[in-house]
């Protein structure tokens, strides 16, 4: 199995899986039935081949591993490419681990048009996967793009009242940012005269040409993260998007924005990066604690959720531009954290949601008595979501403060407030939802769990506390990687600073 | 005296002169209906002439005294109008027949029409130029007003001929102005008088500049350009759907290449000069497509301003002048062309009881009622707005990398957002075709040649991204013949 192209095989799994689907024929029954054997099936088979990726990771090198090349565009450097690092391999499994999940948890909520659905959930698992795996500027656009295709799709066909809005909010957003990226990567080009990713690593390009670049590529990763003040797309998308596409939003979605500054921003431009440090800092505290604020006022469950993932992912933002390794390494784990976290608090809307077809907060209360193990499963998540000791919450806003108070205590002390805003508003929704005396009619009927559930929530629960108990395992194959990028960094500053002192 | 060799290169355009003649005659002399038989012979003239297009090789032929040339560069956009004019009328036979409006002419005037066409693109001096350009205008003003009993048509066709009279006059007053000041209406003579005073650094005089921009207005005219696109809705809305469908593709590829001819051959060193031009007409064009197709409900009328847009994208190809530039407007038409077919295909078959119907409402719910039909639009839809990894993401990516490439940086900002605009009013109709509720459902089965012509570009969009190099190669040799010395 050495020589297999493990990469692309995970990243094309899926889409075979697709076409597949889009063959079978017959009664509807029956079509959905298959449907969603084959969807869960493929995307099971497809986690199970990017855990030999996880297996046969080498942690201890810095470099990008599983390299796959072949010529694309004859006449230009762009190329099919393909290879992860310390870096970019978590979030390979964590789109491939979350897919099946969100296929399975969806077996119930959606009833209509699952073939369709099923295929939309597939081709976005191999855009995914494509764009961690991608190693050439041109390909990891491609994915990157090719993402909004299938999401559009689902919040506009299987979403709430207000679909239409936000798919077209979602979409043009999105695109917006985007497009003047796709620009900054031509003119890399003309630059480097390479779209190869390791080589543009390399690659120190001038301090003027940076500040440009890096506006551009900052346009559409502020928007994908998102960042204050252009994550008014997320709390619509994520409200209307049904409840495994709000799992793929905020598992895997927004890290792509993360993911881009830690590829492209930081090891590419480092000079532009530092420049534009306080910048980030400030959108950053502002989104901690203003939506933090936001996120206390709301009377939608998955509103409240969405509000808080912006905050969240503005610890990641300041983790990853403290440039420090703890700070990095703190900013990738709680991506990967609140991959798993925000997910599981999606699914554990989407539960009552199924069940009352509201998300309403008001319209709950006392779920306690009548749910207790969704109580509790909602209970162990609230935790992690507010970072208690124990679970993944914790270790990466922790590292991350840890790692920002090194180059600034004051950016430390404004991300830290966010922790006890982040503890206000989950402890309240918990309350609101779960505590109290049941009064509502309708919910005195209300059922526990069902075992297809449990199965959705199981290794959910696990990963959460393996990872709070013992977070080395994810972070040392990360570790090679991030101090090698810390490292080259410091190279670049050091001679960015020779130039100008001997410029004077 | 004419040397027998010069006829070698002027094969494909005989063949299809005298085919055309013969078609003519045949139809004229048989006295039952026979729309379809000939419409299938025109469809097999045009892959012969494709065959002997293909045959000339990559060598460079000049006939008739230098007024003609044959190059790699005609090659390839031959290819694509005769592919053009091929896939136009085998859109149009289940239309003729359903619509009562069979004529033997119809596809004859197809036929002329594309030799007009490939006279243009092998164009080496502005008298053959504006021959070519006239037979292909004078078919084509014929075909708009087909439909001869129906009052939109007809006014289509009118207000067609009015204006592009007019385009030709500023064309042709161009020409003459040129004619006036550099002596010659030759392309190689042109380029040579431009050449020796851009050596010696001496401006072009104002009258060559006010001949340049004639030129240029008249051409635009025929590409439908922003300001000269007044007339694409209505004649777009008002001519019969696969007449719409021909104008939509094959007289824009032919206008464009003679453009790109003009410009970097006799005028590519004015580019100074017309850089600035086409720019303005780029931007234009693209904003004015993408803002004004938002508003519209029919949707042949959305196709006219999509059409805008996209020669507005190509038009950005155009202005960085190079051979990149090139190279990505080749690929773009290309593409341009199988999106086109494959919607107006679409469009084609959008009937409710027998009736055509044209409002884009009409695909309401159409994921539902003919879930084929609505992945096809949806896929092109998507191509059309250039989201990767469909085929249309491509053609923009070239011309921008091209504007890249030559420092046209405000160019390229403008014109992605105008994309961004753009892709609104194409995520409309996939919006309308798979959120909303199904209306009437539209018939059933769809043709068969228009189901083929939606099965291939759907393929070809799809798969392009998986196969792009036999495209990418072929436009490359093909754009670099316009620039030798760059090799």
């Amino acid at each position: 199995m050495n020589d297999w192209p493990l990469l692309s095989l995970t990243t094309f799994l899926p889409l075979l899986g697709a076409l597949f689907i889009l063959t079978i024929r017959g009664e509807a029954e029956v079509v959905t039935r298959n449907a969603r054997a084959v969807a869960l099936l493929t995307s099971v088979a497809t986690f199970i081949v990017s855990l030999f990726i996880l297996v046969k990771f080498n942690g201890s090198s810095p470099d990008f591993q599983f390299k796959e090349t072949a010529t694309w565009f004859p006449g230009t450097t762009i190329a099919y490419s393909m290879g992860v690092d310390g870096v970019s391999m978590w979030f390979v499994i964590l789109s491939t681990f979350l897919t099946p999940i969100c296929i399975l948890s969806s077996f119930a909520g959606v009833t209509k048009r699952v073939k369709e659905y099923m295929v939309a959930f597939l081709v976005l698992e191999t855009m995914m996967v494509g764009m961690f795996c991608a190693l050439d500027l041109v390909l990891f656009y491609i994915f990157f793009e090719a993402v909004l295709i299938p999401m559009f799709i689902i919040i506009g066909v299987w979403g709430g009242q207000r679909r239409v809005y936000a798919a077209f909010k979602f979409f043009l957003y999105t695109l917006a940012g985007s497009v003047l990226m796709l620009l900054a990567m031509m003119a890399i080009y003309f630059e480097a005269h390479t779209t190869d990713i390791p080589s543009l690593m390399a690659h120190s390009f001038p301090f003027a040409l940076q500040q440009w670049l890096w506006l551009a590529f900052f346009a559409s990763f502020a928007v994908k993260v998102p960042m204050w003040p252009v994550h008014t797309w997320l709390p619509d998308a994520h409200v209307e998007a049904p409840t495994a596409g709000s799992v793929i939003l905020a598992g895997v979605l927004l890290k792509m924005g993360a993911y881009g500054f830690l590829r492209f921003s930081v090891p590419m431009l480092p000079d532009a990066s530092v420049y534009f440090t306080p910048l980030i800092y400030t959108l950053s505290i502002v989104a901690v604690i203003y939506t933090s604020l936001v996120a206390l006022v709301q009377d939608d469950m998955k509103k409240l959720i969405a509000y808080s993932s912006v905050a969240h992912m503005g610890y990641v933002t300041i983790g990853i531009f403290s440039m420090t390794v703890q700070g990095v390494e703190g900013a990738i784990f709680q991506m990967l954290s609140h991959g798993i976290v925000a997910s599981a608090l999606f699914l554990c809307v989407g539960v009552v949601y199924d069940r009352m077809h509201t998300r309403e907060i008001a319209r709950y209360g006392g779920l306690a008595t009548r749910m207790p193990i969704y109580a509790a499963v909602f209970m162990l998540f609230t935790m992690a979501s507010v970072g208690l000791p124990g679970t993944s919450g914790f270790v990466g806003e922790f590292l991350v403060l840890l790692g920002v108070f090194q180059v600034s205590s004051w950016v430390a002390f404004f991300a830290a407030t966010g922790l006890v805003l982040g503890c206000t508003y989950m402890l309240l929704l918990y309350r609101r939802v779960m505590f109290g005396r049941l009064v509502r009619e309708d919910l005195k009927a209300i059922l526990d769990l069902d075992l297809r559930e449990v199965a959705v929530f199981v290794p959910l629960i696990l990963i959460v506390i393996w990872m709070g108990v013992y977070p080395s395992t994810v972070i040392e194959p990360i570790h090679a990687t991030v101090a090698k990028m810390i490292d080259n960094y410091e190279l670049a500053r050091a001679a960015h600073e020779g130039l100008s002192v001997a410029a004077r | 005296m004419i040397k027998t060799l010069d006829l070698v290169p002027v094969l494909p355009e005989l063949f299809v002169a005298v085919a055309g003649l013969a078609l003519l005659m045949l139809g004229v002399f048989r006295k039952e209906d026979n729309t379809k038989p000939i419409s299938v012979l025109v469809i097999l003239v045009l892959a012969a002439a494709m065959v002997l297009v293909s045959s000339l090789g990559s060598e460079r032929h000049v006939a008739f005294g230098g007024l003609f040339v044959a190059d790699r560069f005609a090659g390839f956009a031959k290819a694509l109008v005769l592919l053009a004019s091929a896939f136009a009328t085998a859109m149009s036979l289940q239309f003729l027949e359903k619509e009562k409006i069979g004529r033997f002419e119809y596809p004859v005037l197809v036929l002329f029409a594309t030799l007009g066409m490939m006279m243009m693109i092998s164009a080496n001096d502005f008298m053959s130029l504006y021959l070519g350009l006239e037979l292909q205008s004078l078919s084509l003003y014929v075909l708009a007003a087909f439909q001869r009993d129906s009052l939109k048509s007809t006014e289509a066709g009118l207000k067609y001929f009015v204006l592009g009279a007019l385009a030709s006059g500023m064309l042709l007053y161009g020409v003459s102005l040129l004619y006036g000041f550099a002596g010659t209406t030759s392309f190689e003579g042109l380029a040579k008088v431009f050449a020796a005073g851009h050596e010696h650094g001496v401006k072009p005089s104002l009258g060559i500049v006010a001949g340049l921009v004639f030129v240029l207005a008249g051409l635009s005219f025929k590409i439908s350009a922003v300001p000269f696109h007044m007339w694409a809705p209505d004649v777009y809305e008002g001519a019969p759907t696969p007449v719409t469908a021909f104008f939509a593709v094959a007289p824009k590829i032919a206008a464009l290449c003679l453009l790109i001819r003009v410009m970097t051959g006799p005028f590519g060193d004015l580019i100074e000069q017309w850089r600035q031009v086409v720019s303005f007409i780029a931007v234009a064009s693209m904003f004015i497509g993408a803002f004004a197709a938002v508003a519209q409900t029919n949707i042949k009328r959305l196709m006219a301003y999509s059409s805008i847009g996209h020669v507005g994208f190509i038009l950005v190809g155009v202005a960085a002048g190079s051979n990149l530039g090139i190279q990505g407007v080749l690929i773009y038409l290309a593409i341009y062309l199988f999106m086109n077919v494959g919607t107006f295909a679409v469009i084609l078959s959008m009937r409710q009881k027998g009736r055509m119907v044209e409002g884009i409402a009409d695909l309401a719910g159409l994921s539902k009622t003919n879930p084929v039909m609505a992945f096809v639009m949806a896929v092109l839809m998507f191509s059309m707005a250039g989201i990767p990894p469909l085929a249309g993401f491509w053609g923009k990516f070239y011309v921008f990398m091209a504007a890249i490439e030559a420092h046209l940086y405000t160019l390229a900002i403008l014109g992605v957002l105008s994309s961004v605009v753009g892709t609104f009013y194409y995520l409309r109709i996939i919006k309308i075709m798979y959120f909303d509720e199904p209306a009437e459902a539209l018939d059933r089965p769809v043709g068969q040649s228009l189901a083929l012509v939606m099965a291939v570009s759907t393929l070809v969009v799809l798969a392009f991204t998986f196969l792009p190099a036999p495209l990418v190669t072929g436009a490359k040799a093909a754009a670099s013949v316009l620039f030798p010395a760059a090799g």
